[in-house]
């Protein structure tokens, strides 16, 4: 009797409470699918073809973009594109690529080497919160009105951010990896570049990404100071005549770069560091 | 190749980490280190290998390494320390290729390591997917692949859970009977100690110095952890250590 007054009363009770688990975990890893991305683009670009075709956004505020995009294919069609966006790309690879390898260079040695640490990083520390395009006027003393100090001004502004993200990512490479890089007598080369320097990948390739962003923004602003072709010039004319549709073709050119990069890193990432995910 | 240490002693700074310890690994057998947590066990194999200097006292070595051995003296991390970026099989290459083995002997050696520790399959695979038990079997093939005169273990199976820790001490066990090897093999655990030592050392509390050296003369491959002799030994280690422990506790204490 009692027995089965018991289990009633637990199985009942039981019943009564029994509810699932509220579900606590998730969140905190974004993802990113790609028409996300392209979707904000849309609906923002949708809302200012609407907006300045009902009239609630006067032109004189913000160009309709079909009109952006009609400069965009004109430019493109009387070659203008080129001639403007050519000088501008071969400024960004050539100062982007001495920057980023001067950077990482140092960068790693300042990670793996005493006197250097000591020595560098109090400059590095020095240099990195002078605002580039100041010393612009300096580099055309030293390398000329010419490509040389566009060149210099880009590769100096990606150097600091490099060097700073590279010799952070060498201190933190796993020490016990290269205790096991000693502990089988490999050579100091091979440890350095088989242990430190892919260890250190993921760090370097993220610093990438801000000092490339930062060698887009020194570019215009070289180019908006001394150059007669060059995406930053093109803006810079257009914006002296108060020409918007031109000003944010520009503009759309220097976002579509970014975009670009900022797709090209993520492939090297995905190739450098597949062993991750 | 025989090691012997010669009345060690290392400060770090103004603490005193080990204390006067002499010790011989003889070739050919296993050494096992066991003392309370912090009594400068993990220290003294970094000597042992010449990864770190004592502050006085030196560890010689006795004759000559085999012809062949490619490192002489080889760790076994406690926390496998693999390239994640490698995979298994590269993760030996690795070492290989900067000793000047490559093409066909390097092939050889590895596909030998890998059979010997049952990894073939797993050739190709990358860390991140092995378990826990599977690293430290390719940390194992790596430390093999080079064929060591003299095999440095810090808790090799103390990252591991207790069915793939059984496992990997038979496995071990297996290895050594096939070809045996000299160890140093450094543990907490007093069956690991009693079932792969033939003599085992144990320290005391920090500044660790040995309490006693207790030699099993028994084959490795027929102990029986059921033996009486297995477990009377067993027991006074476990006494040894115990005392040691408290005392460490009642410092604490008193501080
Ligand atoms: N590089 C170091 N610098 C300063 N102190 C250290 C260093 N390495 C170890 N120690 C100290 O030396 C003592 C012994 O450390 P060790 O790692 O050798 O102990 P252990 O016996 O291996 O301990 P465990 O059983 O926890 O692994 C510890 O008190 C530790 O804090
Ligand atoms: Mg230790």
């Amino acid at each position: 009797m009692s027995d089965a007054a018991l289990s009633s009363s637990s199985s009942s009770s039981a019943a009564a409470q029994a509810r699932p688990v509220r579900f606590r975990g998730g969140g905190f890893r974004p993802r990113s699918p790609r028409w996300v991305g392209a979707l904000v683009f849309v609906v923002l670009i949708r809302f200012l073809e609407w907006g300045t075709r009902a009239g609630f956004i006067s032109s004189l505020t913000m160009p309709r973009p079909s009109e952006v995009f009609d400069t965009l294919v004109e430019l493109t069609l009387n070659g203008g594109m080129w001639t403007h966006l050519a000088p501008s790309l071969s400024r960004l690879v050539v100062g982007g690529v001495m920057g980023a390898l001067a950077g990482i260079a140092v960068g790693v040695l300042i990670g793996l080497f005493s006197v250097v640490r000591a020595g560098l990083v109090p400059l590095v520390a020095a240099l990195f919160p002078i605002p580039k395009i100041a010393l612009l006027p300096l580099f055309i003393i030293w390398f000329g009105i010419g490509e040389g100090s566009k060149y210099a001004l880009i590769a100096f502004g990606t150097f600091t951010p490099t060097v700073v993200a590279t010799y952070g990512a060498v201190d933190n490479v796993d020490r016990t990896l290269i205790r096991m890089g000693q502990s089988f007598s490999l050579s100091w080369s091979t440890i350095v570049l088989r242990i430190v320097i892919p260890g250190a990948m993921p760090g370097i390739l993220s610093g990438l990404r801000v000092s490339l962003a930062i060698a887009i923004i020194l570019l215009v602003a070289a180019e908006m100071l001394g150059a007669e072709y060059g995406i930053g010039a093109y803006i810079l004319q257009a914006g002296s005549l108060y020409d918007l549709e031109r000003l944010f073709a520009g503009v759309a050119i220097l976002s579509l770069l970014g975009v670009l990069m900022s797709g090209g890193i993520g492939i090297i990432e995905r190739r450098l560091l597949g062993w991750r995910s | 190749m025989d090691l012997r240490l010669e009345s060690i002693t290392h400060r770090y700074g103004d603490v005193e980490v080990v204390r006067d310890i002499s010790l011989d690994v003889p070739s050919g057998r296993i050494v096992c280190i066991v003392g309370p947590s912090g009594c400068g066990k993990s220290t003294l194999l970094r000597f042992i290998g010449g990864l770190e200097q004592p502050s006085s006292g030196r560890v010689m070595q006795i004759g000559e390494p085999a012809e062949d051995s490619i490192n002489p003296l080889t760790y076994v991390f406690q926390d496998f320390a693999l390239l994640p970026w490698r995979s298994v099989e590269g993760n030996i290459s690795l070492i290989l290729r900067d000793h000047g083995v490559r093409g066909e002997r390097a092939e050889r050696i590895i596909a030998d390591v890998l059979a010997r520790t049952k990894l073939s399959e797993f050739r190709k695979a990358w860390p991140r997917q092995l378990s826990g038990g599977m690293k430290q079997r390719v940390a194992i093939a790596r430390a093999l692949a080079v064929n060591p005169a003299v095999l440095l273990m810090d808790e090799p199976l103390s990252a591991l859970d207790s069915q793939t820790r059984e496992l990997l001490m038979d496995d071990l066990i297996t290895l050594w009977t096939r070809q045996p090897f000299t160890g140093v093999y450094v543990t907490h655990n007093l069956a690991e100690a009693t079932r792969l030592g033939h003599r085992i050392v144990v320290l005391s509390r920090r500044p660790g110095e040995i309490r006693e050296i207790v030699e099993i003369d028994k084959p490795l491959s027929g102990r029986d952890m059921a033996d009486p002799d297995l477990v009377a030994k067993q027991k006074h280690l476990w006494n040894l250590m115990r005392a040691e422990a408290e005392a460490a506790d009642k410092e604490l204490v008193d501080e």
